[in-house]
């Protein structure tokens, strides 16, 4: 097989507080893959998440995206690959206007002038957000500011798309406004989700992570249907929903 | 959420005032509190001559006086401070009312009421008639160092944010029975400033960690 876009080996990480949070996580997505990644709060999510584009630095084992090792040596262009979409899109859009907003990460890599105006208007229009562009984000709807943030990382050029709780607060029309943005993005995906039928909506493959350790990986719809596996790590089907009457997706 | 539109010191408009350059404005507002900070408290009559400045701006931008005054209320403390003077302070006294007051405190107090007064109108007019990203850009053109500007102008975009969520916490600490008007209860409001303090301190490091995940390094774009 080709070189996975993200390769994550024996991955291990104690907070400075002594606390361990990661231990020695295994990880490979491979171009094009929609990957979901479950797992109780607590579990090291956040954490795997900040270590993919080197804003943590590993304790123990190795990160490489598409074959490059997250390293202080090239950290900017990590940070180019992998696009990370934060939970609250308060944190990720801290400029006056949306149009400044997306082409913050394209400017920091010294894109300027037309292509970056290109850039800008691509991702917002991946997005549906282009008519937007000029508003400050902070007067958005909650739904339109996680759609301008997903655009902000788009702006980028990510090889991998890693969102924290996309569907996190949307209300069920603007989740689904946004699954089928996901859907329609030509781009790998990594999608930390408690969210489960989401997961199992959007993406064909699941990792479970439980106490910094990986202890499932594979169709999500075998992972959600593992009875013995989910209630093993706190993961609960929401009331009233059975992947069995969905169907594995294709 | 529901973030209203504008902010709240801006009033819309397309008025001379509103279309003049940020900078210019800028400038204008600060060397005509020069001039007032630097004339002499006895000039009586030539404070009534700014006073006429001020008042011909804010006619010539169409904001509501009304707009403006009800926004004066920031400086209620210092009125209160400028009341107090002529009480406090030592020298040769004076009557009026039949209140023994001190003369210098007296002059002291009209200084301070005055001067200030005319710095609070000007700089309401600039903030009703100019809008935050335009007050941003016109300090930038006048080369404030771009640290400082930066700092502003996260201060612009996070106000909302903030002020909603002390606004919650208000709601949440009203709806368990808390009282403001108590002041045993007083410290319960330090508290919760202190968490308002903490959260933002919080959030700070998310927007960084938000802001390095796509290639910051210290220096905003230009």
């Amino acid at each position: 097989m080709s070189t996975p876009v993200l390769d994550v080996r024996g991955l291990a990480y104690a907070y400075p507080d002594g606390h361990q949070a990661l231990y020695g996580v295994d990880l490979h997505v491979h171009q094009g893959e929609r990957v979901a990644l479950l797992g109780p709060n607590g579990a090291g999510k956040t954490t795997l998440v900040l270590h993919l584009n080197g804003i943590l630095t590993a304790g123990a084992g190795s990160v490489s995206v598409s074959g490059l090792p997250v390293e202080k040596a090239h950290l900017q262009e990590i940070r180019r690959r992998v696009g990370v979409v934060f939970q609250d899109p308060d944190d990720q859009l801290f400029m006056g206007t949306v149009r400044a907003d997306v082409g913050f990460g394209p400017a920091n890599l010294g894109i300027k002038g037309p292509e970056l105006d290109r850039r800008v208007m691509h991702a917002l229009d991946l997005v549906g957000m282009a008519d937007f562009v000029d508003r400050p984000p902070h007067h958005l709807s909650f739904g339109q500011r996680r759609r301008v943030a997903v655009a902000t990382v788009l702006a980028m050029e990510p090889e991998i798309l890693v969102l924290d709780e996309p569907s996190s607060n949307l209300d069920p029309a603007s989740r689904r406004e946004l699954a089928d943005i996901l859907r329609s993005l030509d781009v790998t995906l990594l999608m930390v989700t408690h969210d489960l039928p989401y997961a199992l909506e959007l993406c064909p493959r699941a990792v479970v992570l439980s106490d910094g350790s990986v202890v499932a990986d594979g169709p999500t719809y075998d992972v959600l249907t593992d009875d013995a596996l989910m209630r093993a790590n706190r993961l609960e089907l929401p009331f009233g929903f059975d992947p069995r009457t969905v169907g594995p997706r294709p | 959420m529901g973030a209203g539109h504008g902010h709240k010191l801006h009033f819309h408009g397309h008025s001379p005032v509103h279309r003049a350059p940020a900078h210019l404005k800028i400038l204008t507002l600060l060397a005509f509190m020069l001039v007032v900070v630097a004339t002499p408290r006895e000039w009586y009559p030539v404070f009534g001559l700014y006073l006429l400045v001020v008042v011909a701006v804010i006619a010539l931008s169409r904001v509501p006086v009304t707009y403006i005054l009800k926004r004066c209320v920031v400086e209620v403390p210092f009125l209160f401070f400028a009341l107090l003077l002529p009480f406090v302070a030592t020298g040769p006294t004076t009557e009026v009312l039949g209140v023994t007051v001190s003369q210098h405190g007296l002059l002291a107090a009209w200084a301070l009421l005055v001067k200030g007064t005319l710095g609070v109108l000007a700089s309401l007019t600039l903030a009703a008639t100019t809008e935050p990203q335009e007050l941003l850009r016109g300090l930038e053109r006048l080369h404030l160092p771009n640290q400082l500007v930066q700092i502003m102008a996260f201060m612009v975009r996070y106000l909302d944010v903030v002020t909603g969520e002390m606004q919650r916490m208000k709601v949440a600490r009203d709806s368990r029975g808390f009282s403001a008007r108590n002041p045993r209860h007083w410290p319960v409001l330090a508290r919760s400033l202190g968490a308002l303090f903490i959260r933002s301190y919080e959030r700070g490091e998310r927007v960084h960690l938000a802001m390095l995940s796509r290639g910051y390094t210290g220096r905003m774009p230009r």
